[in-house]
């Protein structure tokens, strides 16, 4: 069996070079026939890995540890759910899901496009499979799954094998590799048909229109990986915090980053024919940042605590972005004519403005961000010394771009487009700053004096009123209408135009999240040693250490602390920290015990018994303000991406200067 | 034209305050990574430097003296030790054992003892390690990894 999921995507490789040849022969020879028939091998492709990924999920899940690749990655006594998911447990696994689903993906766009954009479609698929060649060939060759471990001369099954890594036993990780492959591979769709219409010369948007929704949902798919893996990282590593700008994690925020970007410059190209090259360097610069975090995670190009190991996967990696990058940017220069914009920007105070800065900042952020995580090499080329640089680098530049964010996420959608008036924004911001300024003034008297808090919070506040009145002032203009209520009404107002109103939504998550992000200036945490029976008293907590207790299952040995908490002096519970040790790794592994509240989350994470003194357990303790939030956050957000992704009831007309001959000629002219 | 100015202006300012907020935050918290014996071939001048160094905690050698923890790490490739003070305040994670691969965090101090403020370990077996490569503590059993 093993032999024919090796078989099986060999096969798959050879039939996506025919369907990447076939496309280009087709195309250039025009051969229809040609064409088609190089869809269908997409489809041929998609069932072949699919065959592949069967059989290895298939000995995953029935323990044969003949392979080497479930032995390293899967043991007897894992629940079958973790079976499962050490299909993504390792480096040959999760390369073949990354290959599955970008079959997955070009099945699906083969087959939603099989009546459209007929032109543009071979390139398309050209594209998708040229990416899909390459990681048949890692999986193929450079790490295939199916290695079978020989012992002598025959095939031994070991007797057990290592199971999946401890800290990756958890739901949240089960799901967060493919959620966030999901958004990853889901670019690279936007990107082809981005190729496609520049190779094809397309004058219009129709690649936007057609990916609209292929970039929202993969956004989505983006935000709930990365989320996903700070929430792991939060509830699993027992540190306290949810992101410490490690590699890896920031491997997965750059695409998602400039995916961002993107989201909201197609706005100015849909409905102001601007920014056309910018939105193409967006989107490739989107999919290279896809590709380039699975190198980073993949090849020990920096060292991280949590990456793969090194391997020689990085030099393929590398050739492979070098081809892409300069094959898009030679492309983008010679169709650079297609791309003129159709309108200029007319005033510093305006929407488009507004865009422009969201873009400009957000691309800032991203360039810091893979600034600071690729700096260790960097360095180590130009100067001979690697030198790393810390969370406070990462914290000291995005922090302030954070907030300038939040500022423009209240401004830009209440601005005009083309120009606006200072009066006019005196009367559109005056509601919102009065609120900003009552709420710093009020957090001020109370106590709080850090500075970047006070702005958050002031901001957050800023934007929320920016966008109830936004709903507001919809909604009851539909309720005085048709007399509804209020409620009705605003659901009414965002079925109307749900992108706008969606968006809105998405926002208002994001400033939840903000808001979350801006709690940890007032985290508190203590480490400490103490005697069972004891107390230790942090913010207005108190826990006393009741017992410890332990025992054993076939997967791993337990030590449980209970510890009682008061709040203020009240009994608020018990909380069960426990620390394992996992029989086939050895390895130990904490797990946290949170209380999580929406205003702050209680957080122990019992680090085993003292070493030096008897009976003494080690604690340590965090108090966290106003994590729920993010996770909140999150959820708002991805129903607001829900919302946009529900068809308009009422199809907008948008105020657009269409291209007409007058405009091209003044052009022509201009030269 | 002097829209453009301004939109110009703007930018660079933007960009400059975020170029200064960056090279000054490169500047606070950056961290040379040096191996032990390029640590110990240092010029006295330059001990004061705040540096990451690796190398595998050598067996039977951690021990806790109240609060802080006294460790030895080697270089297998030059057959350096260097004896580490960890006196930072969070626990030691969980992957920190007898031959995990540890990255200490900290400075050099005069006797040649370093202290870390802060101790990272990659446990030898987990997440893969290098295909065939040294430093693999835990085998499977009797079986070789396949070399790629």
């Amino acid at each position: 069996m093993e032999v024919l999921g090796a078989l099986a995507i060999l096969f798959a490789f050879c039939l996506s070079i025919y369907a990447f040849t076939g496309s280009i022969v087709g195309i250039v020879w025009k051969r229809p026939y040609l064409q088609k028939s190089a869809e269908r091998a997409v489809i041929g492709v998609f069932t072949l890995v699919t065959i592949a990924s069967g059989i290895l999920v298939y000995f995953l899940t029935t323990s044969d540890f003949r392979l080497a690749y479930v032995a390293a990655h899967s043991n007897r006594a894992m629940p079958v759910m973790y079976k499962f998911a050490s299909w993504w447990g390792g480096q040959e696994g999760s390369l073949l899901l990354w290959s599955w689903l970008l079959s997955v993906y070009s099945t699906v766009v083969v087959w939603t496009n099989r009546k459209r954009h007929t032109g543009m479609m071979p390139w398309v698929v050209a594209v998708l499979q040229l990416t899909q060649i390459f990681f048949l060939v890692l999986n193929a060759f450079v790490e295939p799954p199916f290695h079978v471990l020989a012992v002598g001369r025959g095939v031994q099954a070991m007797p057990d094998g290592q199971g999946l890594n401890p800290l990756l036993q958890y739901w949240m990780m089960a799901i967060h590799p493919p959620m966030l492959y999901l958004g990853y591979v889901g670019f690279i769709v936007p990107f082809a048909f981005a190729m496609g219409s520049l190779i094809t010369k397309q004058k219009g948007d129709a690649w936007i229109h057609t990916t609209r929704r292929w970039s929202l949902i993969t956004w989505g798919f983006q935000t709930t990986g990365v989320i996903l893996g700070a929430g792991w990282a939060y509830a699993v590593l027992g540190w306290g915090g949810y992101w410490g700008w490690d590699p890896v994690e920031n491997a997965s925020l750059l695409p998602w980053i400039t995916a961002t970007a993107f989201l909201h410059s197609v706005m100015m190209q849909e409905k102001k024919g601007m920014m056309k090259v910018w939105n193409m360097v967006l989107v490739s610069t989107t999919y290279f940042l896809c590709i380039f975090g699975t190198f980073l995670t993949r090849s020990g190009f920096v060292s991280s605590v949590h990456a793969f190991a090194e391997s020689s996967i990085g030099y393929w990696f590398l050739g492979f972005l070098a081809i892409s990058v300069s094959a898009t940017v030679i492309l983008i220069f010679r169709r650079l004519d297609y791309l003129k914009s159709e309108t200029k920007l007319e005033s510093v105070l305006s929407r488009e403005s507004s865009f422009l800065f969201n873009n400009l900042l957000l691309l800032a952020s991203a360039f810091a961000v893979l600034w600071g995580t690729v700096f260790p090499r960097i360095s180590e080329m130009v100067t001979g010394e690697k030198i790393t640089v810390g969370a406070p680098f990462f914290n000291k530049v995005n922090v302030p771009i954070g907030l300038c964010l939040l500022l423009l996420t209240g401004v830009g959608p209440l601005i005009a487009w083309r120009r606006s008036s200072w009066e006019s924004l005196k009367k559109a911001f005056r509601w919102p700053t009065i609120f900003m300024v009552a709420t710093i003034a009020v957090l001020a008297v109370a106590g709080i004096y850090h500075f970047y808090a006070l702005i958050s919070f002031g901001l957050c506040v800023f934007v929320t009123v920016t966008i109830v009145m936004e709903f507001w002032k919809g909604a009851s203009a539909i309720a005085a209408r048709t007399k509804a209520n209020l409620v009705m009404a605003a659901v009414e107002l965002t079925h109307r135009n749900t992108r706008r109103y969606g968006g809105y939504l998405v926002h208002m998550g994001i400033i939840l999240m903000f808001a979350g992000f801006t709690g940890a200036a007032f985290n508190k945490d203590t480490t400490q040693d103490i005697k069972v029976g004891d107390k230790l008293s942090i913010a207005h907590y108190e826990l006393q250490i009741r017992e410890i207790t332990s025992g054993s299952n076939d997967n791993y040995t337990w030590q449980r602390a209970s510890v009682a908490a008061f709040r203020d002096g009240a009994p608020v519970g018990m909380l069960f920290p426990e620390r394992r040790v996992y029989v086939m790794s050895q390895q130990p592994t904490s797990i946290v015990a949170i209380r999580r509240r929406l205003n702050e989350d209680l957080y122990l994470n019992f680090a085993g018994m003292s070493e030096t003194e008897a009976g003494h357990a080690l604690l340590q303790v965090y108090v966290n303000p106003l994590v729920s939030c993010i996770w909140l956050g999150f959820w708002v957000v991805f129903f607001g991406t829900l919302t946009c992704l529900v068809p308009s009831k009422v199809k907008l007309a948008y105020a657009r200067t269409e291209v007409v001959g007058v405009y091209e000629k003044k052009t022509t002219l201009a030269k | 034209m002097k829209k453009y100015w301004r939109f110009g202006a703007l930018i660079t300012i933007i960009l400059g305050i975020l170029g200064w907020l960056a090279a000054s935050g490169i500047n606070e918290s950056k961290t040379y990574y040096k191996t032990i014996s390029e640590l110990k071939g240092l010029p006295s001048s330059e001990l004061s430097k705040r540096v990451r160094v690796t190398g595998d905690v050598l067996p039977g050698s951690i021990q806790r003296a109240g609060t802080a923890v006294k460790f030895t790490i080697c270089e297998k490739e030059h057959n350096q030790l260097l004896s580490v003070v960890y006196t930072g305040r969070d626990p030691l994670p969980d992957t920190f054992r007898d031959n995990a691969q540890a990255m200490a965090d900290g400075r050099m101090q005069p006797d040649g003892t370093f202290h870390a403020s802060a101790i990272a370990a990659k446990c030898p077996s987990k997440y893969e390690a290098k295909p065939g490569g040294g430093g693999k503590v835990q085998k499977p059993l009797n079986i070789n990894p396949p070399s790629a």
